[in-house]
């Protein structure tokens, strides 16, 4: 299973790489959804899919991040970089699991 | 990253999705098939997995190989599809659930998950298969006529939505042709519906093939939404 170090870097890579870039420095508490957050919707959903991807070339991850379970969230699990690296290694200790014998 | 233009075509092992895979192969194209059952025939260049596309675990991993192989994709063909010819009352839900699952929520998964990919180019061409069955409100084909025109439906929708990607979504509504799809309908049942056509035979793959070039085709890069309809429905 990867490090909450590694998802959380490799989510601010993305953050920095994304289309459009953001207007400052990024961090655990850049917001990625709602009015503080420098995305429009197309942009978000770039950056998940981009994500998405980069999680299974570089971390060998593989997962849907708009899932069942994050679309039926009280509190989404994409408002900040800090709460979707938490969620991502939910999925991640998920997948562990059900791998195991 | 492959130079050639790589193509996915689902339901690849027989009927349209394989003429269309020959087609893509013959005009140099990289093609990837799948359906669910084991391939009876290979070609350079060609590729083949077996895959569920209602199975979203094995869509998933289908595109995801497509793109550690070759980087990119170009053009999808949602060929697969299951067809059951049935009275209404006689037919179970089970089948119901059968036909959509292939041919609604399959189309449906590959298209996001080769849009996801695709979106990478900034180009791609998505054609689903569509069927004159709707409009034409073939008797016995309920279920699969109200697959059908969910599939162009969706196409609509899914066209909007990958615009931005400079993808494309259109679908292609063949009349009955000498598939296995057909083979265990009645022939006077076949030639009723080919009566009701504007121009009176059975469809080609050929038919198919000239409309799927034309979506296709760098320069339809404006043609998206449409549905195209054989015989003269």
């Amino acid at each position: 299973m990867p490090s909450i170090e590694s998802v959380r870097d490799l989510l601010l890579k993305c953050l920095q790489e994304a289309d459009p870039p953001p207007p400052g420095p990024v961090d655990t508490e850049t917001v990625l959804l709602g009015k503080s957050s420098h995305f429009d919707s197309l942009g978000l959903v770039n950056y998940i899919v981009d994500v998405e991807q980069a999680l299974e070339d570089e971390l060998g991850i593989a997962v849907t991040l708009a899932d069942e379970r994050a679309m039926s969230q009280t509190r989404s699990p994409f408002r900040t970089v800090q709460s979707l690296t938490d969620y991502i290694m939910t999925l991640a200790t998920a997948d562990d699991g059900a791998d195991t014998p | 990253m492959t130079e050639q233009q790589v193509v996915l075509v689902t339901g690849a092992r027989k009927g349209i999705g394989r003429h269309l895979a020959e087609h893509f192969l013959a005009q140099g194209a990289v093609v990837e098939g799948c359906s669910r059952g084991e391939a009876d025939w290979e070609a350079e260049s060609f590729h083949y997995q077996r895959v569920d596309v209602a199975d979203e675990k094995q869509v998933i991993d289908l595109v995801s190989s497509i793109r550690k192989r070759h980087g990119r994709l170009d053009v999808l063909i949602n060929s697969a599809g299951v067809a059951v010819m049935n009275h209404a009352l006689l037919t179970p839900g089970d089948t119901v659930s059968r036909i959509f699952d292939t041919n609604v929520r399959g189309t449906f998964l590959v298209s996001r998950e080769a849009a996801k990919l695709m979106r990478r180019g900034r180009f791609g061409r998505i054609v689903n298969l569509g069927s004159v069955a709707g409009p034409m409100g073939i008797e016995g084909e309920a279920v699969y006529a109200a697959s059908k025109d969910a599939i162009v439906s969706l196409t609509r929708s899914l066209a909007g939505e990958f615009a931005q990607f400079g993808i494309t979504c259109n679908v292609v509504a063949p009349t009955p042709i000498e598939t296995d799809l057909i083979r265990g309908v009645p022939k006077e049942k076949i030639q009723a519906i080919v009566d009701r056509l504007a121009i009176r035979r059975l469809g080609r793959f050929e038919d198919v093939s000239n409309v799927v070039d034309f979506f296709v085709k760098p320069e339809s890069d404006y043609i998206t939404g449409q549905v195209v309809y054989l015989g003269g429905v």
